[in-house]
């Protein structure tokens, strides 16, 4: 089955992602991150390329073929690595019920 | 939006010949066009930044744009004939192994023409079997009630008898499974009286009025066979008996038999009227047929079992658009990478690069006067990767690449815009497998200024966009070098290497014919120098389709890093029947070519390397000339080092030659660097970047018998590494010293 989070036992592994989210983690924050980013196609958060090397959007998969990509404009990130940390946020939150800032 | 989009007609052209280009503008609104010479595509800010630059030629101006579409979807046709056209009674029967029944209609036999309600058309609604049939002013449906299930042979009949006033339908699955309720044989009252209008019989696919095809069907058909008599249930079975039994070939109008002509895209006609057929499209054929029953793996020792074509509702050949404009290259061009640069004159931001190869002049001329080095331009795996969908379907895409996925503008455009047709890598809608892919169409991610997701943090590159890395350099470095292509290879043969001392390679050699890897172990025989540049090369075997140009078929057999498994049984080629899948599978591991073979892979961060004692010795003195440090190449603009994305390592278990030295091997890569899977046997916890000593680079050398040598770096990312500190550092330094030695004549001696 796959991994649960449990936000007690892995809350230490946040600062870890946040210092470094693209690149070497510890075994556990892999594991962590191999449930956040798993799950199905529908919903699923990625970015689109806004201003090339510069600014990307965040969006929403709509898990099928044919359908547009959901843009959400409101959440504009200027490099990669805040895009990864806002999207780390989102899905804490989904998975856990607690929020981080 | 993309509002503007093109392809040419070929991806390489020689000096003398004429290129045509296909333009669709949204809105037909008027573009401008001109023609670009590419030397590097990468726009990202940290490295040397776009060069296109203009070539002037007659292409130069501006132009009316208009609307053209791609019909995806590919079906059979059969040109109208009196003999097709019973104005009495009839049977049509099939076998059919559907993958997606449940879709709403899916046409699968017919001569339907919908505006006049006229004709008659085997259907599956939602599953059902149903016959639809006009006569000029209103139709009649029957359908069965019951529903087929996915991926599971039925016979299906269908039947008129107009002096008796009937109408019968048969979906009778070849397996009967308890509990299951998919078995239908029904008899109804005929309404009225169909008249067939002389239109082309279609299988899979039934015409619009603007002649588009629509209603595609997902699935195998197998042994369409037309009689002009009503059958009687009890010789439904013999239909399918070849030879055919008298009493029924009597009453034969066509029986087409998709085991004959698999490599092209003709189908033959068993009947007496010579009803040959053709695919459009390019459905894949040599699939296993309803009668296989595992006696022969192999198409060619059976082709009578192997009498299935799958259609697919997204399969495309030639988008087969209008011409806008052509080039005749000018005949002093230079051998290179080019684009036709379209874009909107109403300052809308909207362009497109419509990229192609122009190689050196075919024949005598082409062979004097010549660079002594030559890019071997890799379209074969640039076919492979065309218009790539993995990141918009795939759902492990983003855990694989660990980090979210990047889409550009032209990503959202192919997700909504299937007709565009799917790469090797891709899945049909219906689950099934890609295994052809052509280059008559807008190949979205072959041209400069692409991102991919796929290309590691950082530059993003993947395929052609990352070539450019090595072509900047070349430039950079003021070294002419030709341009030579896959599909010359394909044609040519050795013959085609023979007037080069040298042969570069781009990032990712991944895909090879017989004939193309034949010609470079020939080339290598006769003292050639290869300079492997990149990772994953010679991996998997492909065939060429042989009369459509740029057409290649992959079969992903038995083992390697597939993202879809060909079906058991369906391993060899239908183009050539040559057995497919990896080249290692196949008795000739990339080692054998190279040096090296894949043995990881991952798509985060890139590594460096690490001298190793090799790179000592005296025979590759000239290769380290300096060089001083030990850590090479720990800088890059794909995924900040030249090691990364995939890794290809020396061993000589598997072929490499036991004269090749170890110069450096990369290390420290991180734990989503994964060993290949064809590595693994059983499956051990240590398979990742930190822990597998086969999670690695190797930047080899060795010669050859014949004074030749072979140089290969074992990285996808190693040329983004060329350009840093102003091309000044020890990637390019090694790279330079290589080449610049190979163009020497002096032999290397064993
Ligand atoms: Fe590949």
């Amino acid at each position: 089955m796959s991994y649960q989070i449990d936000p007690r036992r892995d809350r230490e592994l946040v600062d870890e992602f946040r210092q470094r989210p693209i690149g070497q983690h510890s075994p556990n924050l892999q594991r962590v991150l191999n449930t956040l980013r798993g799950g199905p196609l529908k919903g699923k958060y990625v970015l689109v390329c806004t201003k090339p090397f510069a600014e990307w959007v965040l969006a929403r998969h709509p898990g099928e073929r044919g359908q547009p990509i959901e843009l959400l404009p409101d959440q504009r990130f200027t490099s990669l690595e805040e895009a990864e940390w806002a999207v780390f946020r989102l899905r804490w939150l989904a998975h856990t019920g607690e929020e981080l800032n | 939006m993309l509002q503007i989009l093109g392809y040419a007609d070929r991806l390489v052209a020689a000096p003398g010949e004429t290129i045509r280009f296909m333009v669709s503008v949204a809105g037909s609104r008027p573009y401008r066009a001109e023609i670009v010479r590419i030397i590097h595509g990468d726009a990202n800010p940290a490295g040397p930044g776009l060069k296109l630059r203009p070539v002037e030629t007659a292409v130069t101006g501006s132009y009316q744009g208009r609307e053209q579409h791609a019909d995806a979807g590919s079906f059979m046709r059969v040109p109208d004939h009196p003999k097709l056209r019973p104005d009495g009674a009839f049977t049509v029967l099939a076998m059919a192994w559907p993958t997606t029944p449940a879709l709403e209609r899916q046409a699968l036999i017919g001569q339907w023409q919908a505006s006049t309600a006229s004709g008659w058309a085997l259907e599956i609604l939602q599953g059902e079997l149903a016959l639809r049939l006009g006569d000029g002013r209103q139709s009649q449906l029957i359908r069965t009630g019951k529903a087929m299930g996915a991926r599971r042979w039925y016979l299906l009949a269908a039947s008129i008898d107009p002096a008796a006033g009937l109408v019968s339908l048969v979906q009778r699955p070849l397996q009967h499974y308890p509990h299951i309720d998919d078995s239908a044989s029904l008899t109804a009252t005929l309404d009225l009286a169909p008249a067939t209008p002389p239109t082309d019989l279609l299988l899979a696919g039934q015409a619009l009025p603007d002649s588009r095809i629509e209603q595609h069907y997902n699935g195998k058909l197998d042994s369409p066979v037309l009689f002009d008599r009503a059958l009687a249930l009890e010789e439904l079975d013999a239909a399918f008996l070849r030879p055919m039994p008298e009493a029924l070939r009597r009453s034969l109008i066509a029986a087409w038999d998709f085991g004959q002509a698999i490599p092209s895209t003709r189908v033959v006609d068993l009947g007496p009227h010579g009803l040959d057929a053709q695919l459009v499209n390019l459905p894949a054929r040599a699939m296993k047929g309803w009668n296989w029953d595992g006696g022969a793996m192999r198409w060619t020792d059976r082709p009578e079992h192997y009498g299935a074509i799958h259609f697919h509702d997204d399969d495309l050949h030639d988008c087969g658009w209008q011409a806008d404009f052509a080039l005749t290259l000018p005949a002093d061009l230079p051998s290179g990478a080019y684009a036709a640069h379209v874009w909107l004159e109403d300052g809308a931001a909207a362009e497109d690069y419509i990229t192609f190869f122009v190689r050196p002049p075919r024949g005598p001329a082409g062979k004097q006067g010549r660079p002594k080095a030559a890019f071997l331009v890799p379209t074969a795996s640039y076919l492979a990767y065309a218009n790539d969908h993995s990141h918009l379907d795939a759902e492990g895409a983003e855990m694989l690449m660990g980090r979210l996925l990047v889409y550009q503008p032209t990503d959202l455009y192919l997700q909504e815009h299937r007709e565009l047709g799917l790469a090797l890598y891709d899945t049909h809608s219906d689950g099934s497998g890609v295994c052809y892919s052509a280059a008559q169409r807008p190949i979205l991610n072959l041209r400069p200024k692409y991102a991919s997701w796929l290309g590691a943090h950082g530059s993003g590159l993947w395929q052609f966009n990352a070539d450019t890395h090595l072509f900047d350099w070349l430039d950079h470095e003021g070294i002419e070098v030709d341009f030579i292509t896959d599909e010359d290879l394909e044609a040519e043969g050795v013959s085609l290497l023979e007037p080069y001392r040298v042969i570069l390679t781009g990032t990712h050699p991944e895909y090879h014919s017989k004939r193309m890897s034949d010609a470079m172990l020939a080339w290598l025989g006769q003292g050639g120098r290869l300079m492997y540049l990149g990772a994953n090369g010679w991996y998997w075997r492909i065939a060429w389709h042989q009369s459509l140009p740029g057409v290649i078929e992959v079969r992903r057999a038995e083992d390697g890093i597939r993202t879809w498994a060909a079906e058991p049984g369906e391993y060899f080629h239908s183009f050539s029947g040559e057995f497919g899948g990896l080249w290692r599978r196949n008795g000739r591991p990339p080692n054998v070519v190279v040096g090296l073979g894949f043995s990881a892979q991952g798509f985060d961060l890139s590594s460096y390397y690490r001298r190793q004692p090799g790179s000592h010795d005296p025979r590759v003195g000239f290769i380290f000339e300096g060089v001083d440090d030990e850590i090479i190449g720990d800088f890059g603009l794909v995924g900040g080092g030249a090691a990364g994305l995939e890794l290809d390592r020396a061993d000589q278990a598997l072929g490499t030659p036991p004269n090749l030295l170890v110069l450096a091997s990369s290390e420290n890569h991180t734990d989503l660097i994964l060993v290949v899977s064809e590595e693994v046997n059983v499956m051990t916890p240590d398979l990742t970047g930190s822990q597998s000593p086969l999670v690695r680079a190797d930047l080899a050398f060795f010669e050859t018998p014949a004074g030749g040598a072979v140089f290969s770096v074992g990285s996808i990312a190693w040329c983004g590494s060329l350009s840093h500190n102003g091309y000044a550092n020890n990637v390019a330094r090694i790279t330079g010293n290589v080449l610049r030695r190979f163009l020497a004549p002096e032999p290397f001696t064993g």
